[in-house]
């Protein structure tokens, strides 16, 4: 007489809304399974079937999750910030200090923002240290490696322009000696602090630059980056695969063999 | 392929290979014409900064032997025994603001530590730097009279240190 929860979920399984949804269908067979991974724009960039051994805790320590979790922190703080904050120079401080004391839960988003950002630059950096000590950079993770180091650059960009934001004394002067050590570089070192700043000094230009840089045009690219870092990461066998370790690396006729045998 | 036929000047071009090359000839203009476009786009043409002028006021303001910061506009007028001059206080190692230490006699940068010489002494120049990673010497800047008799300062115009017109004499 009365249904279990199971069965009321299994009942709502089979309408004809859930199934317009959901394509791949119900059940726990292996093809099922399969098919939920593989038929989702989410999780398909994933391997449809991962060993248990791979997902353990030693064989990446989490750490590049972890830092797509922190940027996602940053995602999810940032746009709620973003409601207050007017990047423009009689503006920018007073909506700073009013995120921090006026707004509701406004101190709450900021410092979250603010340790999230922390702590993804040092999860990127122990995440990298972790792939170089283990030797994950070699064949046929290569190019992954330097996405990687591309993803690092932005990492760094995105914590630089935030940085400009509150536009408080530290803000400004860490920004006119970032952007003057851009100047020395050869020939065109005065052009890019030109063009970075919009102007010849840092002012209301270079506030909106920083904006648009650190709210728009570099998350978009980390998100592209971070795709096809993942993607790769998938064809190349997985989050950990012994054909990276140094032992099992065999070159035949100058052909690396790895990623063929295995897994 | 029964594309390949010679044209009437006996090239081997065909009418395809002659059109892909058209077609990628406009897209490669096309291309250059956006960078171009693009580039001039980043580069504002008109700035709403500050004048490099600066009205430093009346002379009597600066004591004989002083030097006075002007916080805002980033100079020092200095008053010597030759006259006045003025000093960039923008460091040149990576901009910061320099200060003015009266019981050191010099001008420090609070960043990295870099020191400048504000009187001639020793073959130094004023402006000339003591120790620390700045570059260049601060540099001195164009000072003249206005018809009201105040000092102007041109912050975007460098002048010779010590020479003859670098000097305001009231």
């Amino acid at each position: 007489m009365s249904k279990t929860v199971d069965q009321y979920f299994d009942e709502v399984q089979q309408t004809r809304v859930w199934r317009s949804i959901f394509r791949s269908g119900t059940g726990s067979s292996t093809l099922k399974r399969a098919l939920a991974i593989q038929q989702n724009v989410f999780l398909h960039l994933f391997s449809t079937k991962v060993r248990t051994r791979v997902l353990s805790f030693s064989a990446t320590w989490y750490l590049g999750t972890l830092t797509l979790g922190t940027f996602m922190v940053l995602v999810a703080t940032g746009i709620p910030l973003m409601l207050y904050y007017h990047p423009s120079v009689p503006q920018a401080y007073a909506d700073t200090k009013d995120l921090q004391f006026v707004v509701s839960s406004g101190l709450f988003l900021r410092n979250l923002h603010r340790w999230a950002a922390h702590a993804m630059v040092f999860l990127v950096f122990a995440h990298m240290f972790k792939v170089f000590y283990r030797g994950a950079y070699r064949t046929p993770r290569e190019f992954n490696w330097v996405i990687g180091i591309i993803l690092l650059l932005i990492t760094l960009l995105l914590s630089y322009t935030g940085y400009l934001l509150p536009w408080d004394q530290l803000a400004y002067w860490a920004i006119t000696v970032g952007s003057n050590i851009a100047s020395a570089v050869p020939l065109i070192g005065d052009k890019i602090h030109f063009l970075l700043l919009g102007g010849n000094a840092v002012n209301a230009n270079a506030l909106l630059r920083f904006y648009v840089l650190h709210c728009m045009i570099l998350p978009l690219t980390a998100m592209f980056f971070v795709a096809i870092h993942f993607w790769r990461i998938r064809k190349d066998g997985g989050l950990y695969s012994h054909n990276s370790e140094p032992a099992t690396v065999r070159y035949k006729n100058g052909q690396a063999t790895n990623g063929k045998e295995a897994n | 392929m029964a594309e390949e036929r010679k044209g009437p000047l006996g090239d081997e071009v065909s009418r395809r290979q002659f059109f892909t090359k058209l077609g990628l000839g406009s897209l490669s203009i096309a291309a250059v014409g956006t960078a171009a476009f693009s580039y001039q786009y980043l580069e504002p043409n008109v700035l709403y900064e500050p004048s490099p002028v600066v009205n430093a006021g009346n002379p009597d303001r600066y004591p004989l032997d002083s030097v006075t910061l002007d916080v805002n506009n980033g100079i020092y007028i200095i008053h010597s025994q030759e006259g006045y001059f003025s000093l960039s206080a923008v460091c040149t190692h990576l901009g910061c603001l320099t200060a003015w230490k009266q019981e050191l006699g010099i001008i420090a940068c609070p960043c990295h530590g870099s020191k400048f010489y504000v009187q001639a002494e020793d073959g130094h120049k004023p402006g000339d730097k003591i120790e620390g990673p700045a570059p260049k010497p601060l540099p001195w800047k164009r000072i003249w009279l206005n018809e009201d008799g105040d000092l102007l300062v041109d912050r975007s115009t460098d002048v010779p240190a010590l020479a003859r017109d670098s000097f305001v004499r009231v």
